[in-house]
């Protein structure tokens, strides 16, 4: 009681300003060094995903050597293991996937900020297509299989009845294959794509496009010849970064990919990609060298991904350097 | 000028004068742009058409099987009737409590490094770098090593290696978040707070945390809903089991992403079915979480700029 009544007056007297006590010194000290440390061990968890993955690859890379990335054999009864069909699929996969998704990416981008439609119907659409981001993987595969398949094997069907002399539809699309999984893959990345390429395309400086109006430019011409070209980095990253998700999405193409050890020109036949491989393979390993060979095409997956994604982030970093520092450090006196 | 031009009859002279500026289709130039406009509305229709049916699906096909039954049974066998998801939908809260308990401190303190311990130091453009490179990390490369670095060491699948890989999903929403929420703070609060001779710590936990904490619960949800959908990590980090969590939780678990895998290539119509009632509880799940971490970014953003 005695303390509350004599609250008011030493504030009245003096400030509530004053140093830290030694011991709110080394509390902050320790606090300090526990969230450095914490970050390094960020730091340390991404080396630690290489050196552990690479230890275990380790037995597998001294006995196949490059052969297990140019061969295309897997026969664990022969102890025979080559990815290249696991290589060539997620490729594949991933180009056709990236291609649609893109395409329709960057329309979306367009659509949400060229005022063709009004700002709160453009806000309730770029939630409904982020949305499209939330969906777990393993239910797009469950709804690939059950409404994607059923839906485009007629026409797959058609286009290799009258046109299978054309390599990419040299054979019928039975029930899962390459087509089927590209086009989930295609929606699990646009919203990647446009969510980046709307805030590039929304960076660019208004004042280019009523010039461009000005000069009798049409609202297409606008877009294509001084919009998108602004925009473009923060176009190719997007993609870039989409093409990193598509090469190491598993669940999807796991389930429609169809995980058949072939290197087939036709975009109907079942596939394999590494990610697949691994989610099918994996949980039936026992053999320490069947867990090395899994490790190694971990491996490959990991340096593919790391690859993408440093190329992806370079992109981008270099796009929006430009743009001013963020708030600066304050020094405590 | 335009003195002049009134005193003729105004209509013919200016629409002859002004012809140029018309709007005919006739003109390849409108033509196209009026081509691409409906082309852009219609892939942008299209695009949207995706999630439409996979809502419909689930609720079509998933929201037939919903019944009390489903919440408090057993997965059912190959061939049987009836069954739930009732352990599995257990072992997804395990799991993503057990990456919570992980990830949640770990990304939240390195958060705070990153955006106010020291910013600006080479050790923070590294770790940004490196929770880049995870949040691009392959869901099925965060099980490898969950495999390695858990289930080699303690010798059996189990929650803690599914748990494992999960925050190393999650880990690096959390971190890029909680330093974008800390940083959006407003310096002056923070200087203010300096210069009551308050130490970082202080600062830190005083100021910034109440203050970023809508940001940062943003961030956490997003990492639940990650967390919770994923599935590739537990296939071989804490497979599936068929019976309820046992006394001893070091074994194989059940969850509701690997039920869905499991169930999706069984030719069984009941098993399809539970696949489906599955996916709609965890898109449910999820999309829950998600659109609650939007609904608080955006209430955040709309007070802060009415302040």
């Amino acid at each position: 009681m005695a303390t509350s009544t004599e609250q008011p007056e030493t504030e009245q007297d003096e400030t509530i300003a004053r140093p830290p006590t030694e011991g709110e010194v080394r509390i902050d000290r320790f606090f300090q060094s526990t969230t450095r440390v914490l970050a390094w061990l960020t730091i340390s968890v991404v080396v630690l995903v290489v050196a552990l993955i690479g230890r275990q690859a380790l037995p597998a890379i001294n006995r196949y050597g490059s052969q297990f990335i140019v061969s295309s054999t897997w026969d664990a009864g022969k102890s025979q293991y080559g990815i290249l069909p696991e290589i060539f699929g997620t490729m594949l996969s991933s180009v056709i996937g990236v291609t649609i998704g893109a395409v329709f990416g960057v329309m979306v981008a367009i659509f949400l900020t060229q005022e063709f439609i009004p700002r709160w119907l453009a806000d309730v659409f770029r939630n409904v297509v982020s949305l499209l981001a939330a969906i777990p993987s393993v239910v797009y595969g469950l709804w690939g299989i059950f409404v994607v398949i059923p839906a485009i094997r007629p026409a797959c069907n058609w286009l290799h009845h009258h046109w299978g002399w054309i390599p990419p539809f040299s054979t019928p699309l039975l029930s899962v294959g390459m087509l089927p999984a590209a086009l989930v893959l295609a929606i699990m990345i646009l919203p990647t794509v446009s969510a980046i390429s709307r805030d590039a395309i929304a960076a660019v400086d208004p004042l280019l496009a009523e010039a461009s109006f000005g000069l009798g430019a049409t609202r297409w011409e606008t877009i294509l010849h001084v919009i998108l070209p602004m925009a473009r980095r923060g176009i190719y990253g997007s993609v870039v970064l989409g093409f990193g998700r598509a090469i190491g999405e598993t669940m999807a193409l796991a389930m429609l990919v169809g995980s058949s050890n072939v290197i087939s020109p036709s975009i109907f036949s079942p596939a394999s990609t590494l990610a697949a491989l691994l989610a099918n393979k994996f949980p039936e390993a026992a053999s320490p060298l069947d867990i090395g060979v899994l490790m190694y095409a971990a491996l490959v997956l990991l340096g593919l991904t790391l690859l993408v994604n440093v190329a992806g982030d370079f992109i981008m970093r270099y796009e929006f350097r430009a743009a001013p520092a963020l708030a600066q450090k304050e020094t405590p006196p | 000028m335009s003195e002049t031009t009134t005193s003729l009859p105004p209509s013919s002279s200016e629409e002859e004068g002004l012809a140029f500026l018309d709007r005919s289709l006739a003109r390849p130039r409108t033509l196209f742009d009026l081509c691409m406009s409906g082309l852009c509305g219609l892939f942008s229709l299209a695009a949207a058409v995706p999630l439409f049916s996979v809502l419909f699906m689930l609720a079509w096909r998933g929201g037939a099987r919903i019944s009390v039954a489903l919440f408090t049974e057993l997965p059912p066998a190959a061939g049987m009737e009836g069954g739930g998801i009732g352990n599995a939908i257990v072992g997804s809260l395990l799991v993503v409590l057990i990456a919570s308990v992980i990830s949640v401190p770990i990304g939240i303190l390195g958060g705070f490094f990153l955006a106010e311990i020291d910013p600006e130091s080479r050790t923070a453009a590294l770790v940004r770098f490196g929770a880049k490179m995870l949040t691009g990390l392959p869901s099925i490369l965060a099980g490898v090593f969950a495999y390695t670095a858990v289930v080699l060491l303690t010798g059996r699948f189990s929650p803690l290696a599914g748990g494992v890989a999960l925050a190393l999903l999650m880990l690096p929403i959390i971190m890029l978040t909680t330093e974008e929420a800390v940083r959006s703070v407003g310096s002056e609060v923070k200087e203010g707070a300096v210069a009551m001779g308050a130490t970082q710590t202080q600062v830190v936990w005083h100021v910034l945390f109440p203050t970023a904490l809508p940001g940062i619960l943003t961030g956490v949800l997003l990492a639940l809903s990650r967390g919770a959908g994923e599935t590739a990590p537990l296939l071989f980090t804490m497979t599936f089991s068929d019976y309820w969590l046992s006394r001893n939780p070091m074994e194989p678990t059940a969850s509701l992403a690997v039920l869905i895998f499991n169930f999706s290539k069984s030719p069984f119509e009941n098993q399809k079915a539970v696949a489906w009632a599955a996916s709609l509880v965890l898109v449910l799940i999820v999309l829950t979480l998600t659109i609650g971490g939007q609904a608080l970014s955006r209430r955040t953003a709309t007070s802060r700029s009415v302040a």
